[in-house]
């Protein structure tokens, strides 16, 4: 018995189409498929798919990508932070509370927010870390603290919890349109005036084109999709981070510093959030006490849909922006079609479901567990 | 005494205790080991060769005692330390991740970089070279270096586990049980490879409790038992019987042997 030829016949047991399907972003990839499938025969017609529509879309989609790219890493290294929704009411009304009510210049407000959220995040690795609870207590709790803060701060203050304001506070200033503004209004003027998107026809913006640019929420959503992919596929942190969320003891014992592996990636986690939150407030111009809610869940359901396991030490950052990209599609295309908006929660729960049963059956065949 | 003896040990572990709450694991354990011998180290069940083993890696920090390597006292923190210093371990439960690739498991801890602009990406590359090449070198053909650990054989995990031992092992190389699952082919291979990397000067610490494995390439034998020494022979002053007897604690065996008609 020859080895080769016996290790030749071993290697067409993998056939491409099983490597391919072993991908962990095979789940992001059909779904998205399929829900741009689904609302271009049944809402092509809606506006769904003209500029203001894309648009739409896409900011929604941003906005999930941002906090699923965070939540990935995270779960990769075998963690999770379920106090992100609150992290990001908190954030905003720190920048309000900053920025209007104490009056400081908004650039001073967010680089003191940021730092207060990444220490928030370091505050939970480290609680995680050293008592060894499972994070989904730990950030369970943080979840309460932070949104309790969110409601009590801005109440006590201000006797509201919602402040205003934003927007003139930050007129001049040279932080703000890095996460308010938008870039290439110049391309957008030209397809308005080539005819290749839509114009005011009216008022006092005639002649402009609807959609004068892109937001630097989606600027923001891809910049951190692709460090997040750079990161975890492309170096030696990446590895740690795969290693950590995979056996934390085997990875400790070949010199991984798993510690503070983890406390980096809440600390990721966190300043995610904190990009959120400031770009919403500066869109709204407005910080609110509810802000954020449930927003921790939907970035994991996008991150399990994207193919990353709850278990951890599997999963991909593009899988999870994919799974983000669905999410916006579906919420915003179902208001599109003139669907009832409640069955947007039914549709992600089933998607839930069929993504972790999918995702169940792909680690089978890479451990070749039974 | 043994020519090995004239030059200086690269290790010397005095009096480790290592205490786990109320368990005593190792109540002072000291042992020294020389460049280019293999020290085995042997013992029942639960003796603390594992619990051992890894005060010299930089798993535990060692209750009480003093570890002296290449002349100078050392306090590892952690295992990057000790395998910053040269010491590589195959542990017992191997410390490998299945949902990895065998090359990122390989090079786990210790990725080689590979500077683009500046920024140091991981260089897979190189690492999948090196992986194939390693594995080769022990026997095994891998279908690719992007496999995943957890579809190997048990086997050729080890395998994997030690090429990776022996790869990055420059001064002090330590195995922890690295035959147990491995077929006839594999295991001459680890043998021949202890032997090898012996003669090149690397100190070896290996635990078995195969006494034929031990005498096949062992120089000097160490018996652990309940978390002490109770002493080092060396190679040749030792028939296989005494070793047998002294690491399963004497009397008792000499009965087994007789029911089982000298099968151990
Ligand atoms: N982390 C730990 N916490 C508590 N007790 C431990 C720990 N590690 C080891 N021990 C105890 O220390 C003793 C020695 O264990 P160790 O693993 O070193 O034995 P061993 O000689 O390697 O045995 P084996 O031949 O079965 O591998 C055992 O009684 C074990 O229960
Ligand atoms: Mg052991």
């Amino acid at each position: 018995m020859s080895d080769t030829a016996n290790n030749d016949e071993r290697i067409k047991e993998i056939s491409s189409l099983r490597q391919f399907f072993m991908r962990p972003e095979l789940g992001g990839m059909v779904g998205t498929v399929a829900v741009f499938t689904f609302f271009l025969l049944f809402a092509f017609d809606s506006g769904m798919f003209n500029s203001q529509g894309v648009l739409n879309w896409s900011i929604v989609s941003a906005q999930f990508m941002i906090i699923a790219v965070g939540a990935c890493l995270l779960m990769i290294a075998g963690e999770f932070d379920l106090s992100v929704g609150s992290m990001i009411g908190f954030a905003g009304m720190m920048i309000a509370v900053f920025g209007v009510v104490l009056n400081w210049p908004i650039w001073i407000a967010i680089l003191i927010t940021f730092v207060i959220c990444l220490a928030l995040g370091a505050l939970n690795g480290f609680i995680v870390i050293r008592t060894g609870l499972p994070s989904f207590i730990v950030t369970l709790a943080f979840l309460f603290i932070l949104r309790g803060f969110t409601i009590y701060i801005p109440q006590t203050i201000e006797r509201k919890t919602i402040i205003g304001g934003i927007r003139d506070a930050a007129e001049g200033d040279w932080l703000a349109p890095i996460f308010g503004g938008k870039i290439f209004g110049g391309v957008f003027q030209w397809l308005g005036d080539a005819g290749i998107i839509a114009t005011f026809e009216r008022g006092t913006r005639a002649g402009q084109p609807v959609v004068d640019g892109i937001p630097m929420l989606i600027v923001w959503a891809i910049i951190l999709i692709i460090f997040g992919h750079v990161l975890l596929t492309r170096t030696r942190f990446g590895n740690w981070i795969f290693a950590s969320g995979g056996d934390a003891e085997a990875a400790r014992n070949s010199g991984v510093p798993v510690n503070r592996v983890k406390i980096l990636m809440f600390m990721f986690t966190a300043f995610c959030a904190c990009v959120f939150a400031t770009c919403q407030v500066m869109e709204f111009g407005s910080a609110g006490a509810d802000r954020g809610l449930l927003k921790e869940f939907e970035a994991i359901i996008a991150v399990v849909i994207g193919g990353a396991l709850l278990t951890g030490g599997y999963g991909s950052v593009i899988g999870a922006a994919l799974g983000a990209l669905i999410f916006g599609v579906v919420q915003q295309g179902l208001f599109f079609a003139g669907v009832e908006s409640s069955l947007f929660r039914v549709f992600l729960g089933v998607i839930l479901l069929g993504a972790v049963i999918l995702n169940t059956y792909i680690r089978r065949m890479i451990t070749g567990e039974r | 005494m043994n020519s090995r003896t004239e030059h200086a040990p690269i290790i010397q572990m005095k009096d480790i205790e290592k205490h786990f709450g109320a368990v005593i694991a190792l109540a002072g354990v000291s042992l020294e080991v020389y460049p280019g011998e293999c020290h085995c180290l042997l013992g029942d069940n639960g003796a603390g060769k594992s619990t051992f083993i890894k005060t010299m890696s930089g798993v535990h920090k060692p209750t009480k005692g003093e570890i002296i390597f290449e002349g100078k006292p050392m306090n590892f923190d952690n295992p990057r330390d000790a395998m910053d210093a040269g010491i590589a371990t195959v542990h017992q439960h191997l410390a490998m991740i299945p949902l990895m690739s065998v090359s990122r498991n390989f090079f786990m801890g210790n990725e080689p970089t590979k500077k683009i602009a500046g920024v140091p990406f991981f260089d897979r590359e190189f690492a999948d070279r090196i992986t194939m090449e390693q594995m080769r070198k022990m026997g095994i053909n891998l279908r690719g270096p992007d496999q995943a650990v957890g579809t190997l054989s048990g086997g050729e995990r080890q395998t994997v586990a030690i090429s990776r031992a022996v790869y990055f092992g420059a001064k002090v190389l330590i195995l922890d049980e690295p035959t147990s699952a491995l077929g006839v082919r594999q295991t001459s291979n680890v043998l021949a490879t202890v032997d090898k990397v012996r003669k090149q000067g690397v100190a070896v610490v290996f635990i078995t409790h195969n006494v034929r494995h031990a005498l096949a390439v062992g120089d000097r034998f160490t018996v652990l038992n309940r978390g002490q020494t109770l002493g080092t022979a060396q190679r040749g002053q030792i028939t296989p019987d005494e070793l047998q007897d002294m690491m399963a604690g004497g009397q008792e065996l000499a009965q087994l042997d007789d029911a089982l008609g000298g099968t151990v």
